[in-house]
């Protein structure tokens, strides 16, 4: 076994090596490609991360709620979402919606997996952020009501702020998930790094070279979101609270 | 403990430096043939372990040519699927003796595995929808063209658009059927991909009068027969009994078995005569990467 590291400055047309592995003038390297799908990778994860954080909290709260109506919404959102595996889900987004309704049609697929990457993560993330308030003593709600609050003041704050401490590490693992999983986006034409490593080692008969440095971005951008919770979590944490050192 | 490792890891120095698989084959009565679960005609598998196609059984008769000159009574053939991505490293790593599937024969390729002489020369091709009034790659310009992820027709698309200056947008299908169905569903208004895959799943469709083959030739691959490199005598051993079987005409015979008859499991019939490339290929055996054909 030798390595051929210099794959990754050939121009994705002819095959030659480049000199500084970046091409100009409109030529592509493979290593332009790379950072290209890392960069589709991210922002994949990072928009459907926002939509999973949004609506995975709002079900998450429905879910502890009095009102009957907004907890049974609440379920059947995380059961929907949660009981359907993510690629079929990505192809019912794909596939099937657009069949059913016409004008999803011209909706550019980088939207539809964001949704479908988002609310697949969103019943994962309603699930902790409904166990992180349930986690709380009774007594705190009451007393907030009895404080004179209204339901969404005792919520705002008074549970809200130590849930969300709570649950900092389940988040943190879904946030690292939610890179992970970002390469289902492949089944739906997004130039994505899962893509670009099928792709460049069947040009470049490279696999090994190729799935190595994949795996080193995944890994990277993983790490980076797991030291960035990190450091929210110090930041945020409050002595003496539930769950804080 | 320390010693009997050395001893085995020069033991499989040695065994990779020297492939012989020949005596392999001599040695054990069996050898590995690599096959692939769903490669169109030429490779696949019919459930419960049974491997046909056009490659398999050329293959076997390879094989049983082999058992006959090494004098063996009896030779066990055992089969192992392979993929894409891990076909070549089975076949470097000895896991699998010869690879009957769907490989294209190109000089990156030729740096880690040897191959047989052609077999079939495949055309990349167009196939849109009959009613489109599509009818050559200039008229793509603007319009939506699916391929297969982890295919060379990705690349040959792009090069198509650098040198002809034609933009069009790239949606890519996670397999064959997937992109089929991103032409079925008017997501993409053309699928480009191999001649026989394009065949196999019109043959397959719904309604096959819907879809049509239209265009110039986009680039053509030579596909062989996957073997180790740097075993001249097995290789040898394969290319005479393949280039007696194109001498005799039986190549002939299996291609229309295979291409033009109905197979199993479903007695369809692919119905794709052998194009000029691949005859020109059985009259003169060769094993040519798909860069010498580009040149032409």
């Amino acid at each position: 076994m030798t390595w051929d590291w210099q794959v990754f400055c050939k121009d994705t047309i002819d095959g030659e090596v480049r000199a500084g592995c970046f091409g100009s003038g409109g030529d592509i390297t493979y290593l332009d490609w790379m950072l290209s799908a890392w960069g589709w990778t991210l922002s994949v994860a990072v928009l459907a991360l926002v939509v999973a954080l949004v609506v995975g909290s709002l079900m998450g709260i429905f879910r502890t709620t009095p009102s009957k109506a907004l907890v049974a919404l609440g379920n059947a959102w995380t059961e929907l979402f949660r009981n359907i595996p993510l690629l079929v889900q990505v192809f019912l987004w794909y596939h099937v919606l657009p069949a059913l309704i016409p004008p999803l049609k011209s909706v550019p697929s980088f939207i539809l997996v964001v949704f479908a990457l988002g609310f697949f993560t969103s019943a994962r993330i309603a699930e902790q952020v409904k166990a992180g308030i349930q986690s709380l003593p009774k007594g705190q709600r009451y007393a907030g009501l009895a404080m004179g609050f209204t339901l969404p003041q005792t919520y705002r704050y008074v549970l809200l702020p130590m849930a969300f401490r709570i649950v900092i590490p389940p988040l943190t693992s879904e946030s690292m998930n939610i890179i992970k999983n970002s390469s289902v986006a492949f089944a739906v034409s997004i130039a994505e790094l899962t893509m670009f490593a099928m792709q460049a080692q069947e040009e470049t008969s490279r696999g090994i070279e190729v799935y190595l440095a994949v795996t080193g971005l995944y890994f990277a951008s993983a790490f980076v979101v797991n030291r960035i919770a990190l450091f929210i979590e110090h930041r945020v944490a409050v002595p003496g609270m539930v769950g804080s050192k | 403990m320390k010693k009997t490792l050395l001893v085995l890891a020069m033991a499989v120095a040695a065994g990779v430096a020297h492939a012989d698989t020949l005596k392999k084959i001599k040695d054990s009565g069996a050898v590995t043939m690599g096959v692939r679960e769903s490669s169109g005609a030429l490779s696949y598998t019919l459930g419960d372990g049974k491997y046909v196609g056009y490659h398999v059984e050329i293959c076997q008769k390879v094989l049983a040519d082999v058992q006959k000159s090494l004098g063996l009574a009896k030779l066990d053939i055992k089969y192992q699927p392979v993929t894409s991505q891990n076909r070549i490293p089975l076949v470097q790593n000895g896991t699998v003796d010869i690879e009957c599937g769907s490989t294209t024969n190109n000089a990156a390729r030729q740096k880690d595995v040897a191959f047989a002489v052609t077999t079939f020369v495949e055309e990349v091709r167009i196939a849109v929808k009959a009613n489109s009034g599509i009818t050559g790659i200039g008229q793509l310009n603007g319009k939506s063209v699916a391929t297969t992820t982890g295919t060379t027709s990705v690349q040959t698309l792009r090069k198509h658009e650098r040198a002809t200056g034609v933009d069009f947008k790239e949606v890519f299908g996670k397999d064959h059927a997937d992109s089929f169905l991103l032409l079925e569903s008017g997501r993409a208004d053309a699928f480009v991909m191999d001649g026989a895959i394009l065949a196999g799943n019109i043959a397959k469709a719904k309604n096959p009068a819907e879809f049509k083959l239209v265009g110039e030739v986009l680039s053509v691959e030579p596909i062989a027969i996957m073997i180790r490199k740097d075993d001249p005598a097995f290789k040898k051993a394969v290319d005479d009994s393949i280039k007696a079987m194109m001498k005799s005409g039986e190549i002939a015979k299996l291609w229309s078995k295979w291409f033009e008859q109905p197979i199993p499991p479903a007695n369809t019939k692919v119905g794709m005569p052998a194009n000029d490339n691949t005859k020109a290929a059985w009259a003169n055996p060769n094993d040519k990467p798909m860069e010498d054909y580009a040149k032409k």
